[in-house]
């Protein structure tokens, strides 16, 4: 059960990596037009300004 | 709608031969223009791109994107760059586009409630996630200190998230107590704490069960259906912003003679006010100088425009149409007759008898049900065993149990989908009960002026006129910006009429257009002007020197979509009224034209409003659809209210529905849509008690393990909201 020790750090270290992620993007305005970028993805055309 | 092109100053030749203009333009603005257009028309993907490239397009814009759920274009631009401009590429493009106020703008991007909400989401997804996956290995068989330390790190992460994420229902919860009222918040704190308490309690006293997962996911669900909520109304919200911020609250005031524009608040009783042509009358006041014709349709829903002469009193919201005004002020702001007419709009608001949402209705019966049934659980098994852990720990298991997590998520999970749907057909949901009201609504009323017809004019026809007569009026109608010279215009070229050269031709404002053919005097404009005699009707006359003067009627031309949504509605059985300020013959005539048959001409605000009144005693429910202010009241007093975007902005606070293109065709699947969206959310209903009558009996048997509560909430939740997504 040693392995333990390990794992559940790594899991909390990871699953807190992944909300601090979700904290950036929420900072960042990415989710302000969801429907938009629905449709984006779609689109040929290079978007090279992406929003800030 | 047309825009002026102003060329851009890198390109125009001056600024070649004076290299240091451009510079100084830079050094004196502020370096970028930040402008906000609403474009109501946009809906695909393929929107996007052509209006971005369209707008990228031009020299002057720096970078532009398209919001596609807010429908609106940001875009970044050199100083130089005006609005209009902006609105001129749009409309070339194919879009409609209106400009939108710089400082509304700046306070709806600053969306704080919905990141916090967002984040205390996103906390308590993470915290779930991570505890239940400390519970799947205890359910599947970790014992002994193995379990213990898996329920202390559970602990661990549960308290903190709870103390964040839990807060909306900690303090409404709170709130409502301290008023001595019970809501669905209540219960929700109650569950959530009492499960930590006693989970921990277990912990420490190395239990078997404890709830850390399950009262983390129902915050985590609990959540979710609080920020869908919010969501709907954000959008909604700002959208009703962007209407205000259509109209900016300007006006000329002659100060010793010079022009200045002041906001509309700054006005006082005496000011000297100069209203051109096109423009609203700010305030009440006599008229000093100028003669023109005013539409008072907004305010009366009469189409004819009334002559306009010095004397006249005119009131705040008519609009000038042909020649400059000259106003003294006699009222201003609340003093306004404009304003004086929005107060019977309280006045109405107070008798409309509060709805109940369906939503409100299940709290009430849900939330003192849940702790007598808790407070009963505890009691029965304390008197059964004697023993307060076993007994906390099943009235625990029961609040969570009946916990109204699908309860919760029923309503604005359906709300959500319904109004999204809507939104895209062009009808923006302002009222979080609208939806069910506009359900049950049976019989519709709607306005005629700007409402079923577009408050533009139509030619009804020009046959009785020859080739030669066609060329004189064309000749006239081009001098003149008046709406009824504009029509003939379009009618007239749109024949292929040429224009007769006429000497001289030039706007008599408030009267008409004249001019010169082959010498003789030709008019266009006013009966008594020309020498005839009035008619009814909405017309304008001309005449030739020497001859019987000619009359050239014009109808109200419908707005699109009007015919099909006034079809559609009776083909559902719902029973159309007309109610119209207007005369009668033009009442009759545009209700033969659509096929209703029920139709009051010559309404008074107040006999629309007591009209309606009327129909709610016989047990009818009104949905009005009217756009002026002699429509507010009615709008109030209805037990819904749609209005167009091009509606007074009284009528619009009015009404809880706003149609945001210019077709009135979405109204009849808007009351689809609605009927489903109640049916959905009554079905949501029955499912969350299905749930809690199947585990409610296991919970208060004893029998409810952590892992049962944690299946029975999450099924209900995803169930619920996989029903409301079946909208579409």
């Amino acid at each position: 059960m040693s392995v333990l020790s390990y794992l559940i750090p790594i899991s909390l270290l990871l699953g807190g990596a992944g909300l601090l992620f979700f904290v950036f993007t929420v900072r960042t305005n990415q989710y302000d037009d969801l429907e938009g970028d629905a449709r984006r993805i779609l689109n040929s055309d290079y978007d090279d300004r992406p929003k800030s | 709608m047309t825009a002026t092109m102003r060329p851009s100053i890198s390109a125009c030749p001056a600024c070649i031969a004076a290299p240091g203009a451009e510079d100084i333009a830079q050094r004196d603005v502020p370096k970028e223009a930040k402008l906000a257009i609403s474009v109501p028309g946009v809906h695909c993907g393929a929107c996007i791109s052509t209006l971005e490239r369209a707008l990228s397009a031009h020299p002057g814009v720096n970078s532009a994107r398209v919001n596609l759920t807010l429908k609106r274009a940001l875009v970044e631009a050199d100083p130089y760059v005006s609005p209009e401009e902006i609105i001129g590429l749009i409309n070339a493009a194919g879009y409609e586009a209106y400009e939108l106020d710089a400082g509304t703008l700046a306070a709806t991007s600053q969306d704080k409630a919905g990141r916090d909400l967002l984040m205390r989401l996103a906390v308590a997804g993470f915290a779930s996630m991570n505890v239940m996956l400390l519970s799947v290995s205890v359910w599947s068989g970790a014992d002994g200190a193995t379990r213990d330390m898996f329920h202390w790190i559970s602990a661990a992460i549960a308290f903190p998230t709870i103390a964040f994420s839990g807060q909306p229902f900690i303090k409404s919860a709170w709130s409502a107590l301290q008023n001595k009222c019970l809501n669905m918040d209540v219960p929700i704190v109650l569950a959530i704490s009492l499960a930590l308490v006693t989970s921990l309690w277990e912990t420490m006293l190395s239990g078997h069960h404890a709830y850390f997962d399950a009262s983390l996911t129902l915050t985590f669900f609990l959540l979710t259906g609080r920020y869908l909520d919010y969501r709907t109304r954000a959008i909604a919200r700002s959208a009703a912003q962007e209407l205000a911020a259509l109209e900016v609250p300007r006006a000329v005031r002659l100060e010793a003679g010079a022009e200045r524009t002041v906001p509309v608040s700054e006005l006082r009783v005496g000011d000297l006010i100069l209203v051109r042509p096109g423009g609203r009358m700010p305030v009440d006041g006599e008229i000093l100088e100028g003669f023109s014709e005013i539409d008072r349709s907004l305010i009366t829903g009469e189409t004819r425009p009334i002559f306009a002469e010095p004397g006249m009193i005119v009131s705040a919201g008519e609009v000038n149409l042909t020649g400059p005004l000259t106003l003294k002020a006699t009222a201003v702001g609340q003093d306004t007759s404009l304003h004086r007419m929005a107060d019977l709009v309280a006045i109405a608001e107070s008798g409309r008898s509060r709805y109940t949402s369906l939503a409100d209705a299940a709290a009430k019966l849900y939330a003192p049900g849940v702790h007598i049934l808790a407070a009963l659980a505890f009691v029965g098994w304390y008197l059964y065993s004697w023993d307060v852990r076993i007994s906390l720990n099943i009235a625990s298991a029961v609040l969570i149990i009946t916990c109204p997590c699908a309860l919760v998520l029923a309503v604005p999970a359906v709300t959500t989908a319904a109004s999204g749907h809507l939104f895209k057909k062009g009808l923006l949901i302002k009222d979080a009960t609208a939806l069910e009201r506009l359900a049950q609504a049976d019989t519709v009323v709607f306005d005629k002026t700007g409402t079923l017809t577009a408050g533009t004019p139509e030619v009804r026809e020009l046959d009785h006129l020859g080739t030669r007569d066609l060329m004189i009026a064309l000749g006239l109608a081009t001098v003149s910006l008046h709406p009824l010279s504009l029509a003939l215009r379009g009618a007239l070229e749109a024949r292929g009429v040429k224009a007769a050269v006429l000497e001289g031709a030039r706007e008599v404002p408030g009267y008409g257009a004249e001019g010169l053919w082959q010498g003789r005097q030709v008019r266009l404009g006013r009966a008594q002007w020309v020498g005839a005699k009035a008619s009814g009707n909405t017309a304008a006359w001309l005449a030739v020197d020497g001859e019987p003067p000619l009359e050239i009627t014009f109808s109200d031309r419908l707005r699109p979509g009007a015919q099909e949504a006034v079809t559609a509605l009776q083909a559902s059985d719902l029973e159309v009224i007309m109610m119209s300020g207007d005369s009668a013959g033009a009442v009759e005539a545009l209700a033969q034209r659509l096929g209703i048959a029920q139709w009051v001409a010559e309404a008074l605000p107040g006999d629309k409003a007591a009209r309606i009144a009327q129909l709610h005693e016989e047990g009818k429910k009104v949905l009005m659809v009217g756009d002026g202010l002699n429509d507010t009241a009615a709008l109030a007093a209805a037990h819904v209210s749609v209005s167009p975007a091009s509606a007074l902005d009284a009528a619009r606070v009015a009404s809880d529905i706003v149609l945001l293109g210019t077709d009135l065709s979405p109204l009849a699947e808007a009351i689809k849509v609605a009927g489903k969206a109640t049916q959905r959310i009554r079905e949501n209903f029955q499912v969350a008690t299905v749930y809690n009558i199947i585990a409610v009996p296991l919970a208060i048997a004893g029998l409810c393990s952590p892992l049962i509560a944690a299946l029975a909430m999450s099924t209900s939740s995803i169930t619920v909201s996989l029903n409301a997504l079946r909208l579409k």
